[in-house]
Order: structure tokens, then sequence, then C-alpha cells
């Protein structure tokens, strides 16, 4: 079981994943620099957060053509877990691996706080270790976290159960209340806030544990199966 | 050489804060009869083209996989010979 975590020019949760993955669920990790082309022995790839490319033009717009991308889509397209976080998550959707987009917060403040969420579905390898309707306590830190997608769009999300989570109490406007999705085949997840920065119990909550948990035990299932 | 120049603006259907955020501070700096206020993005690039009609399609291009996201945002192009 190998992870990898994505490093853009202006990541800067890159290693805070690395440290989760390396030393809270011990499993083995390597960071994957941009222009790499790569993914074959990798079995969960995680975009960290940041500001890829200072942000310039739209959150995640250039990361998303970063060589290594091309990569990371054949990598989801085959099966692969992919999990984006904050600035991830943007560039998952840039990428168009996941549906929407991300607007400015509509109080147009940078929020840097913990939130709670509510677990909306727990039927994914990312949230199989949570509750159905848990609430749990991540921190977000972000300018542009709300989450914008059609009607249509919405109605689809709905229709498939494709909401993991959503804001307690909405802190940027996303619509719906959306706080993390993934994708309709269900191996790809991104989510606005942080598990990474809640999974010691020094850093007062280890509810985005679960996540890195949940995705141990669906990639060990996977392998017995093989 | 032409000039391409490019207005990005959310579109009509995505809120914008920022816009609603001037409105507000322009009226309450006595401005009265202000409307909608929108913003947007506004982008010139140089670019080297045998035609007009191929400078054209080739900063449209640009618009489409870069430069706008059409889930939220529509463009404009004026292409300029200069």
């Amino acid at each position: 079981m190998k992870f990898g975590v994505v490093v853009f020019p202006g990541s800067n949760c890159d290693m805070d994943c690395f440290h989760v993955v390396q030393k809270v669920i011990k499993q083995p990790v390597e960071y994957i620099w941009h222009k790499s082309t790569k993914l074959e022995h990798f079995d969960c790839i995680i975009i960290p957060g940041g500001f890829s490319y200072g942000d310039y033009l739209r959150t995640g717009a250039i990361a998303r053509f970063s060589p290594i991308m091309d990569a990371v889509i054949k990598f989801a397209d085959n099966g692969g877990l992919v999990i984006g976080i904050c600035n991830g998550f943007q560039i998952l959707l840039e990428a168009g691996l996941l549906p929407g987009a991300m607007l400015r917060n509509q109080n147009l403040h940078f929020i840097c706080k913990f939130v709670e969420l509510k677990v909306e579905a727990t039927d994914t390898p990312f949230s199989s270790g949570y509750k159905k309707g848990q609430i749990v306590r991540i921190p977000i830190a972000h300018n542009e976290g709300n989450y914008y997608i059609d009607e249509k769009g919405l109605a689809e999300l709905k229709k498939n159960d494709q909401i993991v989570f959503r804001y307690v109490n909405n802190p940027n406007g996303a619509l719906d209340d959306i706080a993390g999705i993934v994708n309709k085949e269900r191996n790809v997840l991104g989510m606005m806030p942080h598990p990474e920065r809640c999974s010691e119990k020094e850093l007062t909550s280890t509810d985005g544990l679960p996540i890195w948990e949940s995705i141990v035990k669906w990639l060990s299932r996977k392998s017995t199966k093989r | 050489m032409f000039e391409a120049q490019i207005k990005i603006t959310l579109k009509k259907t995505v809120a914008d804060p920022q816009g609603l955020t001037v409105k507000h501070a322009l009226e309450s700096l006595g401005f009265g009869g202000i409307g909608m206020v929108r913003m947007g993005k506004f982008i010139t690039l140089k670019l080297e083209a045998k035609d007009q009609a191929k400078a054209e399609a080739e900063a449209k291009a640009a618009c489409e996989k870069l430069l706008a996201n059409p889930i939220i945002e529509d463009f404009e192009l004026e292409v300029k010979n200069i």
C-alpha cells in the first residue's frame, strides 16, 4: 500500500499530509513533484492544500495543467483513490475529476477556523470510518470555498449520494452547505476542510483520522481480494 | 502581430459578492441610483498569427481551455491587428 503526495509550486500542506501518512497511520509514502508523469506504483494520491501557482488566474487553474495531472486523471479513471484537500479540491474541480467550481467566500474573507461538519455519506473509501449523520470538527482555511454547481449538477450530486460532508453552519456561502463531494464512481474525494490538521490528539481534534483509516481499510480489503 | 482584449465575468446566474460589496461602498459614499455592480477580469495578450480569423480562433481557444472557467464565467473577446 503506497501513498503519494503531489507537490506543486505553492503547495503548503504537503508536509502535513506526508506526516500523517508516515507517522500516524504508518504507511509508506512518497512526495511526487508535479513535473513527474508516472503514478503506477501508488494506491492513493493526495493532492494537498496550499496556493499552487499563487492562486493566479483562478485557484487550481494553472496546477490543473501540470504534467502530473494527466497521470492523476488516468490513475483515477483506472479506479485509483484520489483525495484533494482545500487547494487540492480546487485543482480536482478545475481538472474535471469532480463537478462544479469554487467561488470566493461570500463574505470575501479568508476564513481559518475549526468548523463542524455533518457526515452525509459513509459508503465511500474515504468515509466508511464515520457514522452517517455524525458531527465532526475539522478546520478550514480558505478564501475560495464557496462551492457552486448548476441546478442540474446539484440534482445529480444528490441523486447519486455524492455529497460526503456538509457544513453545520455554512461559513462561506457554499451551495447546499457542501464541504466535500465524491465523483460518481466514489474513488475521488474533494473536501475544503483539512483532515490532516486534526488527526492527532495534540491538535485538539482527531476527527480527521477516520478518513485516513478508512482509506487504509479500503486498500487492505482490496489487496486481500487480489 | 495581433492583440486580444479579453473580458471575463461571472455568469449572470452566479452571485458576485465582490460586486455587491462595491455597490454598497458606492451607496454609502452617496452615489445614488447605483444599479447592479459586477466585477471581472481583463486580460490583454499579444499573439502572432497569419490573419485575423486565425488570431481570433487562437485567442478563443485560450479562453476556453484556460483563461475562463465555463462553469462560472463568460468571456468576451476583441482581437485587433496592431
